[in-house]
Parts: structure tokens; C-alpha cells; sequence
């Protein structure tokens, strides 16, 4: 009979033996029992929320989508509407995503470096006043498209060339951005709770998957609007008119 | 557990270069350069998420799989994104058919 291929497949009984570290082998309190060790455990967890992300991508990506179609109907209404939004403010906005995603890629490091639990709440705090500055300057921002009438429906009053392709224009404005601020919103809640985490000491060089995959989130959540950004508040830039 | 630790400095850089990217988007959407404004726009926004991806999200030290899992993700998109447009823009070629 031919020698067991472990270098393929370990044999079942070892699987057993390693897995319940009740072997003699000391592990780490948060290795769970179905994975060998720690760093197949944080590759499971990375891998898993990529694939969430994955959904996340064909998810907006479907806006995406009607965007494209409805801007290639209408290109110069797309202009036009997009030249009535608030450019200083989106500029800002997209600066803040940016500083909030490096505090978090901070936090993630201070958690895998073993930093004291206040150099990782600190940045993960950073990450999340950043985050609810941007909420805030979204508000503002809504704030002017309802006073301008400018938000789709009934009340909906376009003075330019293109009034039909605007109010398609800021349907879509305000489901892409709406729909990106639940997920900043969401990801507030999320750090939050990764915040109390990282106080109560949870985290260290050996286990900071939850830092780690938390930030995966909310770096996606800004990929999402480096795209956003461009493609509904600079579209308009050099329009001159109809 | 070994993730590979980045050095602080670069991501300080990276966060630099999306800094630099967006004043440099900011900057080319107001001078009017016909359709190669969409062109640099999205270069630059590429640019910008494929540095988030390499370097915030790690994935240039994550394995394999992971780098097959984020590159499917898009490969999808742009299979939806093509395949719908070749829809659109080939509407009312053939006369009499749908425009």
C-alpha cells in the first residue's frame, strides 16, 4: 500500500489531534477548534470577507450600471445636472474618506504591532470622527438639494436646458450617495464595536483579524467613492451650457 | 500569525498619492479636453482604488486566492459593464430594429 501523500493531505487522525488543541500544544485563547492555527484562521476570515466584498462590488456595481445607460442617453443633461452640485464640498468630503482610511489602516497596524489598546482605539476614534464628518457634510449637502428642489418626485424643478436627465441624474445621486452613506453609517456601528474590542485589550500581533477585516470594509466603502466622486460631481466641470 | 507588517511611512505615502490623485482630478475636470476627460478621470480613480487595494487592504502580501477572489470580483463588473453596453450602443444599426 502506497505511504499517505501528507505533504497533500495529512492523515485524518492528525487533523483530529490538532485541531482541538487538547494535544499538550499550547494555542492562543482565540484559536477556534476547526483550524489548525492562527494564520490559517485569520486567511479564512480575509477570504471570507473578500467574497462579501465581491457582492458589495456587483452590488453598487449595478448603479454603476444604470448610471452608464442613462448618461449615454443624455450626456449634456448629465453635465448640466452634475454642474449644479457642490464641488468644494465633494472635494472636501473625498479628502476626509482618504484621511479616514489611512487612520484605519493605522489602527489595523497598531493592533498587528501589539500597540497599547490607546494607540488602537486612537486610531480607530480617528477613523471614526472622520467617518461622521463626512455624514455631516452630506447632510449639508442634502439639506441644499431639498431647499433647490432638486430632489426627485413631484416637487422636482429643474431651471436648465435638460430638466428630464437631471431628475434621472439626481435619482441616481441620491441612491449611489444614499446608498454609500449606509455603509459609512454601518461602518460607524462597526468600529464602534472594534473600538470597545480593542479597549478591552481583545487585540495583539497574534489576533487582529477583526481590526483587520472591519478595515476591509470600510476601505472599500471609500473605493466606492473615489469612484462616485468624479463621475457625479465632475462631470460638469467645463460645462458651458446647451 | 504572520501578516506582514507595512512600515508606517508607506502609508503615509499612499495617503499622499490619493491626496495628490484627487487635486490632480479636481484639476483636469475643469479644463475641457473633449472625451479624454472620462479617460484621465477614471485613470485616476483606478489609480487611486488600485492603490487602496494593494496597500490599505493588503492584498499585495494576501495569497493567491485572495488576489483571485478581488480580481473576479471586477472581472464581473466589466463583463456586466461590456456586455450591457455593447446592448446600447449597437441599438438601431440594423434598420427597422429597435432603437
Amino acid at each position: 500500500m502506497p505511504e499517505w501523500p501528507s505533504q497533500y493531505h495529512p492523515p485524518p487522525v492528525a487533523i483530529h489531534r490538532a485541531g482541538h488543541g487538547d494535544t499538550g500544544t499550547p494555542h492562543h485563547p482565540w484559536l477556534q477548534h476547526h483550524f489548525d492555527n492562527m494564520a490559517q484562521q485569520a486567511e479564512a476570515s480575509t477570504l471570507g470577507m473578500w467574497v462579501f466584498l465581491v457582492t458589495e462590488i456587483m452590488f453598487f456595481g449595478g448603479l454603476f450600471m444604470a448610471y452608464i445607460v442613462y448618461r449615454h442617453q443624455s450626456p449634456e443633461g448629465f453635465q448640466e445636472a452634475s454642474s449644479e452640485l457642490n464641488r468644494v464640498w465633494g472635494t472636501i468630503n473625498t479628502l476626509v474618506l482618504i484621511c479616514s482610511s489611512l487612520t484605519m489602516a493605522l489602527a489595523v497596524r497598531a493592533a498587528q504591532t501589539s500597540k497599547s489598546a490607546k494607540a488602537q482605539v486612537g486610531w480607530l476614534l480617528g477613523t471614526i470622527v472622520f467617518g461622521l464628518a463626512f455624514l455631516g457634510i452630506k447632510a449639508i449637502e442634502y439639506y441644499d438639494k431639498f431647499t433647490h428642489n432638486h430632489v426627485p418626485g413631484p416637487h422636482f424643478h429643474w431651471e436648465g436646458h435638460f430638466p428630464k436627465p437631471a431628475e434621472q441624474f439626481y435619482s441616481l445621486y441620491f441612491a449611489m450617495t444614499g446608498l454609500h452613506a449606509l455603509h459609512m453609517i454601518v461602518g460607524v456601528g462597526i468600529m464602534t464595536v472594534i473600538a470597545v474590542l480593542a479597549w478591552k485589550k481583545n487585540f495583539d500581533e497574534e489576533y487582529y483579524t477583526p481590526v483587520e477585516v472591519a478595515g476591509l470594509y470600510w476601505h472599500f466603502v471609500d473605493i466606492v467613492w473615489i469612484f462616485l466622486f468624479p463621475l457625479l460631481y465632475l462631470i460638469g466641470g467645463h460645462f458651458k451650457g446647451a | 500569525m504572520s501578516g506582514h507588517v507595512a512600515p508606517k511611512m508607506m502609508y503615509v505615502m499612499v495617503w499622499l498619492a490619493l491626496v495628490i490623485g484627487t487635486g490632480l482630478t479636481v484639476l483636469a475636470a475643469e479644463v475641457d479636453l473633449g472625451a479624454f476627460n472620462n479617460v484621465a478621470m477614471l485613470a485616476i480613480a483606478c489609480t487611486k482604488a488600485a492603490l487602496v487595494i494593494l496597500f490599505f487592504m493588503h492584498v499585495r502580501w494576501s495569497s493567491r486566492l485572495t488576489w483571485l477572489v478581488v480580481a473576479s470580483g471586477f472581472f464581473w463588473l466589466i463583463i456586466m459593464f461590456s456586455l450591457t453596453m455593447t446592448d446600447y450602443y449597437s441599438r438601431g444599426w440594423v434598420p427597422g430594429t429597435l432603437r
